[in-house]
């Protein structure tokens, strides 16, 4: 699904080098932590893959089409085809629950139809149906980054990118979130997770790259972030 | 762009107004000022055109006769000639009443009359255009019988040179204005985009086109925009009239009667219109690009 091939990426800025001839591949319906230190490269490496920058050097494949040389309607196909999920949730304070996951629908262009299936079920999907009506400020860090991930599933993406989803959690909610992602890849969906949590990583038992200095240091299914 | 998202982007339009209402108002607030300044200005331009047209075709090339002048083949010239517009013929005794008159005493003429009035007969020539009165000074100027045709001279380049420095002083001026109120109207716009920055980077995260993002803001623009001209050309519009009015019942001189034709009125407000229109819509178009780039 995703192929990485001798990916660098210096930010001219500061002439940080962010990736190092990084190689990876990553195949449909997998479920992959991208760990390592600050500045390893892992929100790097998820930049890339969502166009929000483009590599130094090397190339990256998105269901074979190369990604920094999609043009312009391709690279709107391929970003909904990608639901992407932070660490500060993200969410619009003056909507509710429900219009921060039917926005994901709006602003693709989807009918107020397929709105009002789709919306109940992703929230159904992370047990927030009860908080339709509530707005983000009255709900506990955990449950919004719930309705992040509703947001991010509702559009059914072929991939889901995490980038730190459970760093403003605490462990119990973490854990919860990371059993939704878990649910997530079970129906199909392939789920990237860039984490520093790494007691998370080692109680989910999936495949673990680490990252170091822009490197590719590991990659092992049913791995242990050491 | 879907049909859906159209509706979408045009709800939004509404509940982003609503929502950013202080804004809003501030910046078409902000038009209505900067219009007001361009619109004033122009009306001003207009008028001050009008008060030197006015000045400009009043002015007369008196032709003084001499004692042999046939005054019958001098009036055929005039007839015949096409940059005059008009002419009056004051003979000698006319013109010594005339002039007693306007020293407000007609006695202490009394021993000029007749065969002592000192005064030629004149011819008052209008020009139809205020460039030709030299030109058709010198003409008459060599017709058979006239003394002298005078025009005042320096006054009318001292007119000529005014309405051209004021021309240049308007037109200036007027763009200054238009290009200040443009960049006021960008940053203010540019403010209420800043304030939805967050919003703009989830839309595009979340797969929104650049059409999607930047439609409710050039819509929402140009509605602002709309809305500052529509007080702006209110507010002129009462203001103006109220000092014609005032104007034409004073009378104070007949060069200060303002323009109130509306075929030279409507362009000007019909141009306000289409002015804070389009700075609203390009205003936000411009504002929002910097926050496309996710």
């Amino acid at each position: 699904m995703i192929q990485v091939n001798r990916v660098s990426k210096i930010y001219p800025e500061n002439k940080t080098v962010a990736l190092n001839n990084l190689t990876l591949h990553i195949e449909r319906g997998d479920f992959v932590f991208l760990v390592g230190p600050s500045g390893a490269g892992k929100s790097t490496l998820i930049k890339l893959i969502f166009r929000e920058n483009d590599p130094t050097e090397g190339s990256l494949y998105f269901l074979n089409r190369n990604i920094a040389r999609m043009r312009a309607g391709e690279l709107l196909k391929h970003r909904r085809q990608i639901g992407m999920v932070f660490q500060d949730f993200r969410l619009l304070k003056q909507k509710t629950v429900y219009e921060n996951v039917a926005f994901a629908l709006e602003v693709i262009g989807k009918s107020p139809k397929r709105i009002r299936e789709k919306v109940p079920e992703a929230l159904d999907k992370v047990n927030l149906l009860s908080k339709a009506n509530a707005f983000p400020s009255q709900l506990s860090g955990g449950e919004q980054q719930r309705v992040g991930i509703a947001r991010a599933i509702v559009k059914d993406p072929l991939l889901i990118m995490a980038d730190e989803p459970t760093g403003n959690l605490d462990r119990d909610n973490s854990v919860q979130i990371m059993k939704l992602f878990e649910n997530i890849n079970t129906a199909g969906t392939t789920v990237i997770i860039a984490t520093h949590a790494w007691e998370l990583v080692n109680l989910m038992q999936k495949r673990v790259v680490t990252l170091e200095e822009g490197k590719l240091v590991r990659d092992q299914e049913w791995g242990r972030y050491k | 762009m879907s049909v859906y998202s159209l509706g979408y982007s045009m709800r939004q339009v509404f509940v982003s107004l609503r929502r950013n209402l202080g804004l809003a108002l501030i910046t078409s607030g902000m038009i209505a000022i900067s219009l007001i300044a361009v619109g004033g200005f122009l009306l001003v331009a207009l008028n001050l055109e009008q008060v030197f047209r006015n000045i400009e075709t009043t002015m007369e090339i008196s032709v003084f006769l001499n004692d042999e002048a046939d005054v019958e083949e001098i009036r055929q010239n005039l007839d015949d000639h096409s940059e005059v517009l008009s002419y009056i013929f004051v003979p000698r005794d006319q013109g010594l009443t005339e002039f007693g008159e306007a020293m407000g005493n007609i006695q202490i003429l009394t021993d000029l009359t007749g065969e002592n009035n000192p005064l030629p007969d004149v011819f008052r020539v209008r020009a139809r255009r205020v460039e030709a009165v030299s030109a058709l000074a010198s003409e008459i100027q060599a017709y058979s019988g006239v003394e002298m045709a005078d025009y005042g001279r320096e006054t009318l380049n001292r007119l000529i040179m005014a309405t051209e420095w004021v021309r240049t002083f308007i037109l200036g001026t007027s763009v200054i204005l238009a290009i200040g109120a443009i960049f006021l109207i960008v940053t203010i716009i540019r403010m209420s985009v800043m304030a939805r920055h967050e919003e703009i980077s989830i839309m595009k995260y979340l797969g929104a086109s650049n059409w999607f993002v930047r439609f409710p803001f050039v819509l929402g623009g140009m509605i602002i925009g709309w809305i500052g001209t529509i007080v702006a050309v209110s507010l002129i519009g009462v203001g103006y009239f109220r000092i014609a009015e005032s104007l034409q019942t004073e009378a104070l001189a007949f060069f200060l009667q303002p323009v109130l034709e509306p075929s030279k009125i409507i362009p000007i407000f019909v141009n306000m219109m289409l002015l804070g229109t389009l700075v609203g819509g390009l205003g936000s178009f411009i504002s929002v690009r910097k926050f496309l780039k996710v």
